[in-house]
């Protein structure tokens, strides 16, 4: 049967793109929801950790006797214990180092004041807002010291391997070291690539330098494409590191209901995958443990943004401590500080950007000098130019490693800092030129892919009337003349978005009631609602009338929710189940209806003849023909005809006020206009786009890890001095979601990223439009504002 | 921080700083443990008054929560949102700062919104306390204020959820026709890392004017089933 899984045309849909209210909004404005944080078994004991004061630092002993003896203390476990024997190296402060499990949470931590630690402390580094000065690394040929961080920092396998491949080693493998690192369970394969690495000894003096160069591209003629320009317009930009911030810390708790099983109740994005992942990790602590045998659960969690896809230390060592407390409960959640230092940050992205353009506006040439970290393993290079793929471009990029907590993926990773730039590049060059952005833009928009050169004009259209960007825009610096400046801003996005792999089961009873199970999770994204907008719809009956399970790992597996899959993921699999399903039920009622099952729509609650609905069966007598055994069948992503897409727009607009005097930056107003394709629930994606907002504001204006150079740590490790945007900061705000011809054929396409792109450059090219200078970094604080204007005003003296 | 363990004899006997001995505390403690049915801390005279002795030790202490009598063992620094959340298994308030900086964690103590993890257990005995759990309008009924909230979708993660709710139901009852000044100021001391702002703030003015539009059909929605 053509189109059997095609989604439904819009009169046939009850729910699809509607403003549904989501289905678990009652028990989380009751407090009812239950989180990981709020697993509290019978028996439960609390863990604490001891971190590591210092950035850079050898662990020379560890002595856990003292605090083995103290009161309550059931289990101790060294986290960082070398896989070979050697000391352990810290490469950043707060790192996990030993954890403790005790009958309160007060003496846990009493006990780690009894743990002796020698360390020997080593110099760090921390600056990553400077341009890169001095010499490059070298391929990187491993010390012992980099394998034995390599592996107790759990860098992936493959990487290892084929880093020890082709860049070798710097120290003579011996039978001990090999005798050493098979007892520490290190994997075959890597204990082979060790073995077979080229030595280098003479690296054992190569010069060590936090600058890496990770990318150096040119496409077509940069040379000409500047030289046949007339106006050229070189600038800074960047954004600095930010952390994630979940409301809800990470966190585990892990038991052992037999020495076989393991239950955890994790703090997580990916449900389906932790099982696997806390298998391995077990694995190198030396406890064999099938996947198969561990459960996880996770009814609700506290934000993600991307930080919780992993295991991490905490998913290996609170099943530890709980093994070694005899299979009691163990929770560990991360304290506010710890959450801040380690378990999420988003990379710093800073360019210095040359770009130039014919006088009508027509941009020639780019030319990008970028550097940035991703903490100690340094960074990815971002995608610039961003969205607009100029001609004649030159593209640099330089990784700086440093002592801070690593980077994770951060809602739309790399792609909030790289809009920053390009973005903000092409805003100073349009004030050069003295031309509206809006405007700029479109004479540009042929170097946009071709499939969304069309969905870009319509919602700049679109946001420039939300907006009234062009009646009300204004040359630069002519924002006012006292002390407040207002001024407007534009930026562009992009994302990618399809739909992940995704299965559930979908059964329906006989007695009509119909269940659904699937490994999957709800972020706050609405993933319970969407899940059962789909099945609703499909089935023709109540969303009321479905029961929804997920959150555990005993069901069917499903993606890890990042990257804006999993609305493209759970709903094609639900869609493919239910119709499977409602087409198994319309086998065994059509001789009832006296028609065949091609014939049988479901809608209303009912089963009738298409073009009779006076032979029909409500959806109780129907399912009464079932018999005695439930319909189940198996809903699967990717599938049969293709029912999620990838690649969106997106155009967002700010306005804002300046008060030059204070450098305070007030956002007036937001305005973004999104597409996704078929949009599920229009009440929930609403709130999406205007969450991002919000987000966009807050690391805008407000959020900066904050390092001190001399002692490497984080200074503003809280949330008081980590502020987040609150109420009083948050601008008017319209959303238009673009929907229905043109759109809703394209499948559905995911949501979280795309809106979360734009806000920062927007809101820079604003102030920027204000001001009449660009403040280099996000964020744009006070005094970052007051700098740039003094540094204007020397310029303009000079 | 709950389970405490007040088995007095494994604290360690040195002498503590404050020139009374570890000893002379055990004793304080093995009083108190000695009559398990006294549910208030000990009364000792100290230079002919009468000082109420708390710890350092679990004592047993009655909160006044949600409308319920409730006894429990806690050491005097444990705070008003541990003992909650981990003796009672009260879990609406969340622990998110810990410090009083987020607002997740807010509860009303005789119809105030404060932030229970900067109040301790033993200062809350005597009062009326009331978290989310106890906001519903009925077993299974939404509040009004909880009911504007899932209407105009001012929760996604919900982990801010519970003290938005709680510090919105004290701020609308004493600020009928709230201004945005109003609540900035009253509800400018909770976070939402999710950013459901713009639903909080169609909440608070659904209710300015004293119109209640956004609300009216209160009840409609029930909790039903379990997430
Ligand atoms: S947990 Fe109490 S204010 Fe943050
Ligand atoms: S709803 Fe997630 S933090 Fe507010």
């Amino acid at each position: 049967m053509a189109d059997k899984y095609a989604w439904p045309a819009e009169n046939e849909r009850a729910y699809i793109g509607k403003r549904i209210s989501r289905v678990d909004g009652p028990f989380k404005v009751s407090g009812r929801a239950k989180y990981t944080y709020d697993y509290n078994p019978k028996g439960l004991l609390y863990g604490a950790v001891l971190r590591s004061p210092y950035p850079k630092a050898r662990i020379v002993s560890i002595d856990t006797s003292a605090a083995e003896k103290m009161p309550g203390v059931k289990s101790v476990h060294i986290v960082q214990k070398d896989p070979t024997g050697k000391p352990v190296t810290i490469q950043f402060a707060g790192d996990d180092v030993v954890a403790v499990a005790a009958q309160t949470e007060d003496q846990a931590e009493d006990a780690l004041r009894a743990i002796k630690i020698q360390w020997e402390v080593l110099p760090h580094f921390v600056q990553d807002e400077k341009e890169p000065s001095g010499p490059l690394q070298g391929p990187t040929v491993m010390s012992q010291d980099d394998l034995v961080g390599a592996l107790s920092n759990q860098m992936p396998q493959g990487q290892l391997i084929q880093q020890l491949k082709t860049n070798g080693v710097s120290f003579k493998v011996d039978d001990e070291f090999i005798k050493q690192m098979k007892q520490f369970n290190i994997p075959q394969p890597i204990i082979d690539a060790v073995q077979q690495a080229p030595y280098h000894p003479e690296a054992q003096n190569q010069p060590q330098s936090p600058y890496k160069e990770v990318r150096n591209e040119t496409k077509g003629d940069p040379d000409s494409g500047f030289k046949s320009a007339d106006v050229t317009h070189e600038g800074l930009y960047g954004s600095t590191v930010i952390t994630h911030c979940c409301m809800e810390a990470h966190g585990v708790v892990a038991e052992w209901p037999d020495p076989d099983h393991l239950l955890v109740h994790i703090s997580t994005q990916s449900v389906s995958s932790m099982p696997g992942q806390i298998a391995g990790g077990l694995k190198a602590q030396g406890v064999n443990i099938d996947a198969a045998n561990i459960r996880v659960e996770q009814q609700n969690v506290g934000g993600g943004f991307g930080s919780k896809f992993s295991a991490d230390r905490w998913g290996v060592y609170v099943p530890m401590l709980s093994k070694k407390a005899g299979g009691a409960p163990v929770k560990v959640m991360l304290e506010r500080d710890a959450e801040l230092e380690v378990a999420g940050a988003r990379p710093s992205h800073y360019a210095r950007v040359k770009i130039a353009a014919t006088r009508d506006g027509k941009i020639t040439a780019w030319d990008a000098n970028g550097w940035g970290t991703g903490g100690p393993g340094g960074g990815a290079a971002p995608p610039l130019p961003y969205v607009f793929d100029v001609p004649n471009q030159r593209n640099r990029y330089i990784s700086v490693s440093t002592n801070t907590g690593p980077s994770r993926a951060w809602r739309a990773p790399q792609h909030p800092q790289a809009a920053v730039i390009t973005m903000g590049a092409l805003e100073d060059l349009a004030a050069k030129l003295n031309m509206n952005p809006v405007e700029f833009f479109r004479k540009n928009i042929e170097y946009v892919t071709e499939a969304r050169r069309q969905i870009y004009l319509d919602e700049l259209d679109i946001a420039d009337k939300m907006m009234n960007f062009s009646s009300r825009w204004h040359p630069r610096g002519q924002g006012g003349s006292g002390m407040m400046r207002q001024g407007l801003g534009l930026s562009i996005h992009t994302w990618g978005g399809r739909g992940h792999n995704s299965n559930c089961d979908f059964t329906i009873h006989p007695d009509g009631s119909v269940d659904i199970k699937m490994g999957t999770q709800d972020l706050g994204t609405g993933t319970r609602t969407a899940i059962l907008i789909v099945a609703a719809d499909t089935l023709g009956i109540p969303m009321e009338q479905i029961n929804l399970h997920i959150g555990d790992s005993s069901y069917p597996t499903s993606g890890g929710s990042g990257g804006s899959t999993t609305i493209g993921g759970v709903s094609s699999s639900t869609r493919r189940g239910a119709v499977d399903a409602r087409d198994a039920l319309f086998a065994k009622v059509a001789p009832a209806l006296g028609s065949t099952p091609d014939k049988l729509v479901a809608r209303n609650g009912k089963i009738f003849v298409e073009g009779d609905e006076s032979k029909a069966l409500t959806w109780k007598q129907a399912c009464a023909k079932i018999g005695p055994m439930p319909i189940t069948v198996q809903g699967k992503n990717p599938g049969p005809e293709n029912l999620t897409n990838s690649g969106v727009g997106g155009v967002q607009m700010a306005d804002v006020s300046v008060d030059t005097e204070t450098g305070i930056v007030k956002v007036n107003k937001m305005v973004a206009v999104q597409d996704c394709g078929l949009v599920i629930d229009l009440k929930t994606a609403e709130s999406q786009v205007l969450g991002a907002l919000v987000m966009g504001v807050s690391y805008a204006l407000f959020e900066e890890k904050i390092y001190d150079p001399s002692t490497g740590v984080m200074l503003n490790d809280n949330m008081e001095f980590y502020r987040l945007a609150g109420l009083g900061d948050i601008p008017e705000m319209q959303v238009h979601m673009m929907t229905g011809k043109g759109y809703d054929e394209r499948g559905v396409i995911g949501l979280a990223e795309p809106p979360t792109v734009s806000p920062g450059a927007a809101i820079s090219n604003a102030v920027a439009n204000a001001i009449g200078v660009r403040v280099p970094y996000l964020p744009i604080t006070p005094d970052r504002v007051l700098q740039a204007l003094e540094s204007e005003e020397k310029g303009a003296r000079a | 921080m709950a389970k405490r363990d007040d088995e007095i004899k494994q604290i360690p006997g040195e002498e503590s700083g404050n020139g009374l001995s570890r000893r002379s505390f055990l004793k304080i403690g093995g009083l108190a443990a000695a009559v398990p049915v006294v549910t208030g801390p000990k009364i000792i005279q100290v230079g002919g008054e009468q000082v109420e002795v708390h710890g350092p030790h679990a004592a047993p202490i009655t909160l006044m929560v949600n409308g319920k009598r409730q006894t429990l063992n806690v050491e005097p620094r444990v705070t008003l949102l541990d003992a909650l959340r981990e003796d009672l298994d009260v879990t609406g308030p969340k622990r998110v700062c810990d410090r009083g900086e987020c607002g997740a964690c807010t509860v009303l103590i005789d119809g105030k919104a404060v932030y229970s993890c900067s109040t301790l257990a033993i200062d809350a005995q005597g009062k009326e306390i009331v978290t989310i759990e106890g906001l519903m309008a009925g077993a299974t009924q939404l509040s009004p204020v909880q009911e504007a909230y899932v209407q105009h979708d001012a929760s996604q993660c919900g982990f801010c959820t519970s003290g938005f709710v709680t510090a919105t139901t004290a701020f609308l009852r004493d600020h009928p026709n709230p201004t945005h000044e109003e609540m900035v100021r009253n509800l400018g001391g909770n976070f939402c890392r999710c950013g459901t702002y713009g639903g909080i703030r169609e909440v608070v003015q659904a209710h300015a004017g004293g119109k209640r539009a956004a609300t009216e059909a209160a009840g409609a929605v029930a909790v039903k089933g379990g997430f």
